[in-house]
């Protein structure tokens, strides 16, 4: 029954990203109208045929954009969960498995940097980088690679004291070696969920950026910029809002979906007997 | 002829809903006042059994069948209420794990005084006169303090004592004593067992001992039971079943346990040692506290040890004695921080050259406990072929050939391709002696490498040890707290004592003439099944 379960998750889950990366790639060679002419005569209308999810303020096919925001929102979550990633990893690695006072500065920076709410240190980096694509990226990186070192480092922790460590040594590898073969590969586990969910985050923050103007600027569209433009208009046109809030909360429950079931795919010891 | 003291009549316990059956309609009976053992490897059921009459299977098993009658009492039925009344009062229960089984956030004395103010009316001042009285009993020194002190406070052993004090406090009828020892060393074992057994006959206490140990039936039990998946394969007097058991499995029990052989063909001559340590030390500083150092520990305090080729010697101690730190520090997996080591009469205590990585090369180790040993992430096969890395000039062909030879001698031919979770613990541990041989070392340092195993697996390890090294030739340090192993296994005891080498000798000299004090209390409370024939 729990593997039942299990499975219809994965599948679901790979349901709902897949069809957000669909989106994505799709809009890189069509879209339905241009995302970006502006036709005023055709403002605010609803969902029809001619209009698949209506258009906006200013007379853009709503569908149309959506799908070009999925190919932004995507790249600029999964590239700053990428940078988190290895920036945190080898962060984290570096400070649990040398200790001593490498990992006291290392941790005491982190911590620094932790103290901070996440999407408070993407605004202050973004205000010094600037608004743009690869600045909101970047920033997003630098948010959250302290949360990733913090777990890394706590799972580099407790597995250097097993004994499969201090075996790798008996038979003569190096520290480095140890690390990458025998210390990483089980700290996949715990990455790779806590990756998944920031992948979420990373979706939220930077609709969030982009709604506080920060994000990726205008005309280009992304599901932030898109709901921060619908809320004059939450009255009169519901689906302006409606289609991006929706896209988002359905990838991050698609992104959830397929983070447990990769986790558990991924651990020998709960892989089918 | 009056009804026993507890009856077990045809229970069955099952799991899964009746699919996985832990217990298939086993019998017994348990009489006022005597000492029964149920003994059984890992999966037997015996726990299981001894859980289930006082009613505290672990979640997912269920009593599916039969009755546990307590003084004519059906246990399996009656209400929750009395079942609790019973529990602690008329029925007692010692656990495996005294590290675990005490609350940590409570005072020993808030922990003892519980129990008494369930089922008894006394005072609080009579319980506190009580408590006292019972630790003396269990000879812990200075009772009153111990009363305000937590648990992390005690060894394992002196933890194991308060369990027990604070369980024989209600003069239950019967005491289920489950594992009590497992996790102990033989010195605490032997005073642990001693106290147990005084204070049931004492106070007239029935015992239900749940162990694996055969050699412990021996010593202390009246009548045993032996199991095998969930059935009973023998019941009867237990200096009997082990002297002349008839079953082939209390047999293949009773042959496992490791018993001295003579020495068979020439003992190697002592060229000049593989190993040797002068003088070696490994202090720990103390620990930094806010304006002191506690003092430092001295784990290791100048050692003289030499280890020739293909001998095995025994390094034999308690707890707490050293002899695994000195294991570590012999091949530098721990660095000395005193003294010196010689391999093959090159110095190899503190650079990093040439002559240490020949040493670190040669020098290999099988830890205790199989299940963190290996690598959750790699296939068995990838983790035996790991230490041909550092082996010049073999191609792949040659480096998998080897690999297959080496499971092949081990015993495990096929099972390249597994992950370490899918296979037993005993194979675990032929996987870590494969890890430890492939490169045909010259010296195995052997950690505690059969106490996490059951019996007959324990045998097997040995023999197949014992095998390799004749075959092979390697020296072999061989840590144990295990006397009955040792006995089997060792050509050279060396017994160790708060850091330092107390007494050294042959195997044959030291078990038959021990001459150290702390000798000789290690091998008086090794149990040993001699004692019964």
């Amino acid at each position: 029954m729990p593997r039942i379960r299990l499975r219809a998750n994965a599948l679901i889950g790979s349901i709902l990203v897949g069809a957000t990366l669909l989106l994505a790639a799709a809009s890189i060679v069509w879209t339905p109208r241009n995302p970006l002419a502006v036709a005023l005569r055709q403002r605010l209308k609803p969902p029809s045929a001619e209009f698949w999810l209506g258009t906006d303020e200013v007379g853009r096919d709503v569908f149309s954009r959506i799908m070009t925001g999925a190919g932004t929102s995507v790249m600029v979550a999964g590239l700053a969960v990428l940078a988190a990633v290895l920036l945190g990893s080898l962060l984290g690695l570096v400070a649990g498995f040398l200790r001593g006072w490498v990992d006291r500065v290392l941790m005491g920076i982190n911590d620094a940097l932790l103290a901070f709410p996440g999407i408070l240190l993407a605004l202050g980096l973004m205000a010094v980088i600037g608004a743009s694509q690869w600045g909101i990226i970047l920033a997003l990186g630098l948010a959250y690679a302290p949360t990733v070192a913090r777990v890394v480092r706590g799972a580099v922790l407790s597995i250097r004291e097993r004994e499969f460590v201090e075996a790798s040594r008996s038979i003569g590898n190096s520290e480095g070696y140890t690390m990458w073969r025998h210390v990483m590969p089980n700290t996949a586990s715990p990455l790779i969920v806590l990756a998944t969910s920031m992948f979420g985050w990373a979706i939220l923050a930077e609709s969030a950026l982009s709604f506080l103007g920060l994000g990726v600027p205008p005309p280009a569209p992304t599901w932030g910029n898109m709901l921060a433009a619908a809320r004059p208009y939450m009255e009169s046109a519901i689906w302006l809002s409606l289609a991006p809030g929706l896209c988002i909360a359905l990838t991050l429950l698609g992104v959830n979906l397929l983070g447990d079931a990769l986790r558990d795919r991924l651990d020998p010891r709960s892989a089918e007997r | 002829m009056s009804p026993s003291l507890l009856e077990v009549d045809a229970l069955r316990i099952t799991a899964a809903g009746g699919k996985l059956v832990a217990v298939d309609g086993i019998s017994f009976h348990v009489e006022a006042g005597e000492i029964l053992a149920v003994v059984g490897e890992s999966g037997s059921g015996k726990t299981a059994t001894g859980r289930a009459v006082i009613g505290l299977l672990p979640p997912g098993l269920t009593c599916s069948g039969g009755a546990v009658r307590f003084k004519g009492e059906d246990l399996l039925t009656v209400s929750a209420d009395r079942l609790r009344d019973l529990r602690g009062a008329a029925i007692g229960m010692v656990f495996q794990e005294p590290m675990v089984s005490l609350n940590p956030a409570l005072t020993i004395g808030a922990q003892m005084e519980e129990g008494m103010a369930l089922h008894t009316s006394l005072s609080k001042a009579e319980i506190r006169a009580a408590c006292i009285a019972m630790l003396k009993r269990v000879q812990i020194r200075d009772p009153e303090q111990c009363l305000t002190a937590y648990p992390h406070e005690f060894s394992g052993g002196m933890r194991q004592r308060i369990m027990l004090a604070s369980v024989m406090m209600l003069k239950p009828a019967l005491l289920i004593a489950d594992e009590p020892t497992t996790a102990l060393d033989t010195l605490s074992q032997r005073e642990i067992l001693d106290l147990m057994v005084g204070l049931a006959r004492h106070e007239g206490t029935a015992v239900l001992l749940i162990t694996h140990n055969l050699g412990l039936v021996a010593r202390y039990a009246d009548r045993a039971i032996v199991m095998q998946r969930g059935r009973i394969v023998e019941q009867g007097g237990a200096r009997a079943l082990l002297s002349s058991p008839r079953e082939a499995y209390t047999k293949a029990l009773v042959d496992a346990l490791p018993r001295r052989v003579p020495r068979t063909g020439s003992r190697p001559e002592r060229a000049s040692p593989v190993l040797e340590a002068r003088g070696l030390q490994v202090h720990y500083q103390g620990r930094q506290r806010l304006f002191r150092r506690t003092p430092a520990v001295k784990a290791v305090d100048g050692v003289d040890l030499a280890l020739y080729p293909g001998e095995t010697v025994a390094l034999v101690g308690g707890s707490g004695s050293g002899k695994t730190t000195l294991g570590r520090a012999m091949l530098r997996l721990v660095q000395p921080t005193g003294g010196q080591l010689f391999f093959r009469g090159k110095e190899v205590t503190q650079h990093r050259d040439e002559d240490y990585r020949r040493f670190r090369l040669s020098c290999q180790i099988v830890f205790q406990d199989p299940y963190s040993s290996l690598d959750p992430r790699q296939r068995i096969g990838s983790i035996v072929m790991e230490p041909l890395r550092h082996e010049p000039g073999l191609s792949p062909q040659q480096r998998r050939e080897r690999v297959l030879k080496t499971f092949d001698d081990v015993g495990l031919p096929g099972f390249e391709e597994r992950f370490p979770h899918q296979l037993s613990g005993g194979q675990r541990q032929r996987v870590a002696i494969a890890r430890a041989i492939v490169r045909h070392p010259a010296l195995v340092v052997a950690d505690e490498p059969v106490s996490a195993l059951d019996m007959t697996v324990q045998k097997q390890i040995l023999t197949l040890f014992r095998k390799l090294q004749q075959e092979r030739g390697f020296a072999c340090l061989f840590v144990s707290h295990d006397l009955a192993a040792v006995e089997e296994i060792a050509d050279r005891v060396v017994v160790m004592q708060h850091g330092k080498l107390v007494e050294e000798g042959d195997r044959d000299s030291i078990f038959d003439a021990p001459a150290h004090p702390y000798t000789q209390a290690l091998l008086e409370a090794a149990p040993r099944l001699e004692s019964v024939s």
